[in-house]
């Protein structure tokens, strides 16, 4: 037991000026299923990713079974006995699951021959490890748990003794998990490695032997899963960085202005994002989404702000019901603000002018209209005027968005969605990426707001932000609401547990009162 | 009663003619698109292929080497556009249309001050000209009625070019459908990142797809002019190898209905050319353009999805790029 | 993966790569004429003079420029909205249909209503023929590239029906219309000048010369500063940003195909009012390529496509006057010239960034 499968010695990544890996030490021994946690952004793709040789390190060393590698390409890693299942599958969905399988490992110039092999292989598999799927049948009208089989044997055919899954569970229903984890632990007692990324706690204490903490680009804790808990890994993972600002005395709620009823999402394939989530947002309040990302928090503020279609439920704003084709720029006539979670994918525009991007979502209001066109001059007054007040570096309206730093981009979205007066401002990820400077500013802007009597719904993965702003928390996970709390009455331990799904949580005291 | 069947063979015998350089540049087009190259340079490498073959065919007396120098000519602005397209990562129409452009004027330019005709060469005859090829029982077939003429009529009597198409068509199916190769190929049009991670080269991959595609097109271009024409003249491709990609676009990226497809084409080019000014039965004078126009109004109805769907290879049009 | 490049300085995106690009394309064509046994030198000083040494000259290459100036534009709106239009020539066709019907119907009225009634007929039969292929991207998903190759084809055929068998007037052989009547020629530039009391040298240039300039002061007003234009950008730059903002992107690529084919079509004015006071055949003479050529050297800004738009009118005119001069450098060499700078400022654009980008890097390192 005592052998080891991998050893990573010193790893580190750069991209640009994202450290992606700092020194990066990992033991993983043979025939154990070995944890690696940590937040989004954290790392950890980086580093399965070098495993497999997708990038290549800039430094440090891979030893496979003691033997030191190098790992420049996938065949590299197919040769030293790795195989991968990646968060999105590295299926061709039109052709068949044998083709898949055999698929750079044919075994000869005609498939024929190799196609026999492999289907027999296949039916070998299923029935050792619990891997029954027809390997005839055509991949792309495979359920996602049986594509995801695909993909563990397509590993097992090419010998994989190591085996990595990279959020394996976050496409899977929890029936799907659950023999996902017998197949898991079929692998490992027949003496293969596995490596298992998650953000998900409950599924690190249920299968793994060890697991090893990732923080911000750096390896921060090992331990063995029988010698620690939940509570433990969610504040290793977590961390504590960020100060706390005054939260300020909460007032008494006022009247709701942002309504949520039994709001359901689909997804382009059909499968639930977000099931069944009501809550309401009153006037001087903050509430909090927290949540591991990926549980349905982005299609949830999506759908409010009409940048996607709802499947069901009704959303009010201000006491107006948004209709269900509304888009984002009728959502934001009824008084709707939204600082987007990720600024570059959907906030700005980088190859605009800092002035172009301080008016998107408002380029036809009338204050920077003039007829059709776009009252220029009127744009860049009052995209230096913000920059003044929220402190925008360099205060040039005509600098190209991307040579902004993210703080400062982060603080011209912010400018845009606070300055209109709107009632209900839909905040995600506010300081991801953001400098320490910034992060303070930025959460006192948000307090502000809510002095001024405005329904703030915040969204972070940082439990920090969560417990430093918001007046209420609702916890989501698997795309519904699993919990509601006072965040002055409960606490990161007891947050972090119901977003790795460990309780069924009663909702706080008054139910009644509180929702909708 | 007979007059009518040899009309009818006569038609198919110029449908297969008008059909060839069609099914070369569409089978060319699958290669590439099957690969993730979506290639609007067709036409261009069939024009200076055709250059190239009528030139080589003149200078050496042969039309082997018309061929052979056809190929040669389209293989090396295939990988011109895969310089660009898979290497460079550029944009695969824009470079499409640069190949398009630099054949039409380089072959009539260079045609021009070669031979002071205005671009034409001199006309290709004896060796230089592929022959028509009589197949073996032939003329004894011709007696037996119904299938014997037709054997004669439209299948035999054909230059070599001819049945290198249209033996392209089981080899293509055979490729792509039995070896290793085609199931790579069909992998990497759809999804590069899944052949990347089984440990095979996309851009390798790539390459061998689009060399493969000049290969045909240099086929096609060495027919028109050293088989059909028999002389180069300019732009004499006119168009085909875009109607091509619409016959690709009609047999949705398949061998065997590339050749339905292209005879289908073709066919409509036949009667376009018989009809011309003749009254049909019921609908009275159909305007031949309605029938040339055809075509491309069929492929856009069906890309819209109108009748039926044709969904192109999921990652054609896209560089491939590792995502982090 | 390498770790990303250095962001080159701003002059040396916009100005630096496209001369380097644009020059390579010439040397190019240079090294072809060579290969054909002339000087290029000499080639370089015959068509300079050609197109710009006398009077008559000038006005064949503003002539030529102003069919590249509406086609660039064309294909400029359309890439800033993330498209890319190749139909422009089908609907330069079908501009032209329009453009002659209303000739045609009108002809017989003063010019001040019979000229804009055609030139907006030209517009709106072009951007009908541009939005049908719009429509099919947004609504039902098919490539616009594709079904702007099939569009062309079908345009050529219908414009070739319409000529033979509906305008075509009895008697006469060759598929053309009749002679516009007088109100509904577009004056040319000589007899423009001529009411100021100015002589010009006669050329086929006309007034459409300055509605193609008007249309880049309008395309340059669109794209920079009006709302539906930002709205392009957006859905070009970052369609998810779009969504965000309210903006459709299927609706603003109905509406970029509008306007890109409405630009197309205007070519007519030039061609159709302006030159052959009557519909033909194949007027459109691969101009509507040629735009392509233009609008990524322009780097589709309005400015830069009155720049490129010239050139291409001194290679088409002094082409010209080169093939006269010289009869093996025929008129393809400016078909040779288009490939390159379309190869080498649009397919290989990225071709030299790297190495460029640590050049720079370097130096700045080096001085600072």
């Amino acid at each position: 037991m005592s052998e080891k499968a991998i050893q990573l010695l010193s790893i580190d990544k750069r991209f640009g000026a994202v450290h992606a890996n700092r020194a990066i030490d990992l033991d993983v021994k043979k025939g154990t299923i070995h944890g690696i946690i940590g937040e989004n952004g954290a790392g950890k793709s980086t580093l399965m990713s070098i495993l497999y040789g997708f990038y290549e390190a800039d430094s440090g060393e891979i030893r496979i079974n003691g033997e030191r590698k190098r790992i420049r390409s996938s065949a590299d890693a197919i040769a030293a006995g790795i195989g991968m299942v990646h968060q999105h599958f590295m299926l061709v969905e039109p052709m068949s699951v044998v083709e898949n399988v055999m698929l750079g490992a044919e075994g000869g110039t005609l498939t024929m021959r190799g196609m026999e092999k492999a289907r027999a292989e296949i039916r070998r598999l299923g029935a050792d490890y619990g891997l029954l799927v027809d390997p005839d049948a055509i991949v792309g009208e495979l359920s996602v748990g049986l594509q995801q089989r695909v993909e563990i044997i397509k590993a097992l055919f090419r010998g994989a003794e190591i085996l990595i899954l990279d959020e394996p569970t976050g496409v899977l229903t929890p029936a799907e998990a659950e023999q996902l984890f017998e197949v898991l632990a079929e692998l490992r007692r027949q003496g293969r490695t596995i490596l298992l990324i998650t953000h998900k706690l409950k599924e690190i204490m249920a299968i793994t032997d060890e697991v090893s903490v990732m923080r911000r680009g750096e390896m921060v804790a090992h331990r063995k899963t029988a010698e620690t808990n939940p509570r433990e890994l969610a504040a290793l993972m977590v961390g504590r960085e960020i100060a706390h600002p005054q939260k300020g005395a909460s007032q008494a709620p006022g009247a709701p202005l942002l309504e949520v009823e039994n709001l359901a999402v689909k997804d382009a394939r059909g499968v639930m994002r977000v099931s069944d989530v009501s809550f309401m947002v009153r006037a001087g309040e903050i509430v909090g989404i927290a949540g591991v990302s990926g549980n349905g928090q982005s299609e949830l503020i999506e759908a409010i702000s009409g940048m996607i279609r709802r499947n069901g439920g009704t959303v009010t704003l201000c006491g107006q019901p948004v209709p269900a084709e509304a888009d984002a720029a009728e959502t934001r006539n009824l008084g709707l603000a939204h600082v987007p979670e990720d600024r570059l994918r959907m906030g700005l525009v980088t190859s605009f002018s800092a002035y172009e991007s301080a008016i998107l979502g408002h380029q036809d209001r009338p204050q920077f209209s003039k007829g059709p066109l776009i009252d220029r001059d009127a744009a860049i007054a009052d995209t230096e005027d913000k920059m003044k007040r929220f402190d925008v570096r360099p205060p040039d309206p005509l600098l190209k968005t991307a040579n902004f730093s993210g703080g400062n981009q982060q603080k011209i979205v912010l400018a845009r969605e606070i300055e209109t007066g709107p009632d209900v401002l839909i905040v995600a990820q506010p300081t991801r990426g953001v400098d320490v400077g910034a992060i303070a500013f930025i959460h006192r802007q948000i307090l502000d707001l809510k002095a001024k009597g405005k329904a703030i719904l915040l969204v972070s993965v940082e439990l920090d932000e969560i417990f430093a702003l918001t007046d209420r928390v609702l916890v989501m996970c698997g795309g519904r609401v699993v919990g509601e709390r006072i965040t002055d009455e409960t606490d990161q331990n007891e947050i972090g547990l119901l977003m790795a799904g460990m309780e069924a949580a009663p909702a706080i005291g008054t139910p009644a009162e509180m929702r909708p | 009663m007979m007059e009518t069947y040899l009309g009818l063979l006569n038609l198919l015998d110029s449908t297969l003619r008008l059909a060839i350089p069609l099914l070369c540049a569409c089978l060319a087009g699958l290669y590439s698109e099957r690969s993730g190259v979506v290639d609007i340079g067709l036409e261009g490498k069939m024009l200076a292929a055709a250059f190239a073959a009528a030139a080589g065919a003149i200078a050496f007396n042969s039309a082997m080497m018309g061929l052979l120098l056809g190929v040669i000519v389209s293989v090396l602005l295939a990988l011109v556009h895969g310089y660009a397209c898979i290497t460079q990562r550029g944009n695969q129409i824009v470079t499409g249309i640069a190949i398009n452009m630099l054949a039409a004027g380089l072959t009539a330019l260079l045609g021009n001050a070669w031979y002071r005709e205005g671009g034409r060469t001199p006309q290709l005859d004896g060796a230089a000209r592929f022959g028509d090829l009589t197949l073996p029982f032939a003329e004894a077939a011709r007696n037996i009625p119904v299938i014997g003429t037709f054997y004669a009529e439209v299948i035999s009597g054909h230059p070599l070019p001819v049945y290198l198409a249209l033996l392209a068509v089981p080899l293509t199916f055979f490729l792509l459908y039995r070896t290793r190769w085609g199931l790579r190929l069909r992998a990497v049009g759809e999804n590069p990142a899944a052949v990347d991670t089984a440990g095979v080269s996309v851009a390798r991959l790539r390459y061998s797809a689009v060399i493969v595609c000049g290969i045909l097109c240099g086929l096609g271009g060495t027919y028109i002019a050293a088989a059909q024409a028999a002389i180069f003249l300019p732009n004499m491709t006119a168009g085909k190898g875009f109607m091509a990609l619409a016959a690709l676009i009609f047999a949705k990226w398949r061998p065997v209905a590339a050749l339905g497809a292209c005879l289908l084409f073709g066919l409509l080019e036949a009667m376009a050319i018989r009809l011309e000014g003749v009254p049909l039965p019921v609908i009275g004078q159909v305007p031949v353009q309605a029938i040339q126009a055809l075509p491309y109004l069929l492929t856009v109805i069906l890309l819209a999805g109108f009748v039926g769907r044709a969904i192109p290879p999921k990652a054609s049009g896209i560089p491939y790029v590792k995502e982090r | 993966m390498s770790a990303p490049l250095a962001p080159l300085p701003r002059w040396a995106d916009l100005a630096l790569i496209p001369l380097i690009n644009v020059t390579l394309a010439f040397l190019v064509s240079g090294l072809v004429v060579l290969a054909i046994g002339e000087s290029p030198l000499e080639a370089t000083a015959i068509m300079l003079r050609g197109a710009l040494g006398f009077g008559e000259g000038i006005g064949f290459t503003l002539y030529y420029t102003t069919n590249f100036i509406f086609a660039g534009l064309a294909v400029a709106v359309a890439f800033h909205a993330g498209l890319f239009n190749i139909g422009g020539e089908g609907q330069a066709m079908i501009g032209g249909v329009g453009a002659a019907m209303a000739a045609l119907l009108l002809g017989t009225m003063p010019s001040i209503v019979a000229l804009p009634a055609a030139i907006l007929a030209s517009a709106l039969f072009g951007a009908a023929w541009g939005a049908i292929p719009g429509w099919l991207q947004a609504r039902r998903g098919s490539h616009v590239v594709i079904t702007t190759i099939m569009f062309n084809f079908i345009a050529s055929a219908l414009l070739v029906y319409l000529l033979v068998d509906v305008f075509r007037p009895p008697g006469l052989m060759e598929p053309s219309s009749r002679v516009f009547d007088a109100g509904a020629k577009l004056p040319f530039m000589a007899q423009a000048a001529a009411w100021f009391g100015l002589r010009m040298p006669k050329s086929p240039l006309n007034l459409s010369f300055i509605v193609a300039l008007v249309a880049c002061l309008f395309v340059w007003l669109l794209i920079y500063r009006s709302r539906l234009g930002y709205a392009f950008r957006v859905v070009g730059a970052n369609p998810v940003a779009a969504r965000y903002a309210g903006i459709s992107p299927e609706r603003m690529t109905i509406y970029a195909m509008a306007i890109s084919g409405a630009l197309a079509g205007m070519m007519a004015i030039n061609e159709i009012l302006g030159v052959q006071h009557r519909l033909i055949v194949g007027f459109t003479s691969g101009y509507g390529f040629v735009g392509i050529a233009v609008a990524l050297m322009g780097r589709a800004h309005p400015g830069g496509i009155i720049l490129a738009a010239l050139l291409f009118g001194v290679l088409y005119q002094g082409g010209t006057e080169l093939a006269f001069d010289k009869p093996t450098i025929t008129r393809d060499m400016i078909v040779v010239i288009q490939g390159l700078v379309i190869l080498f400022a649009g397919a290989l654009e990225f071709m030299f960034r790297p190495a460029l980008s640590r050049l720079l890097s370097r130096n700045v390192a080096e001085s600072a």
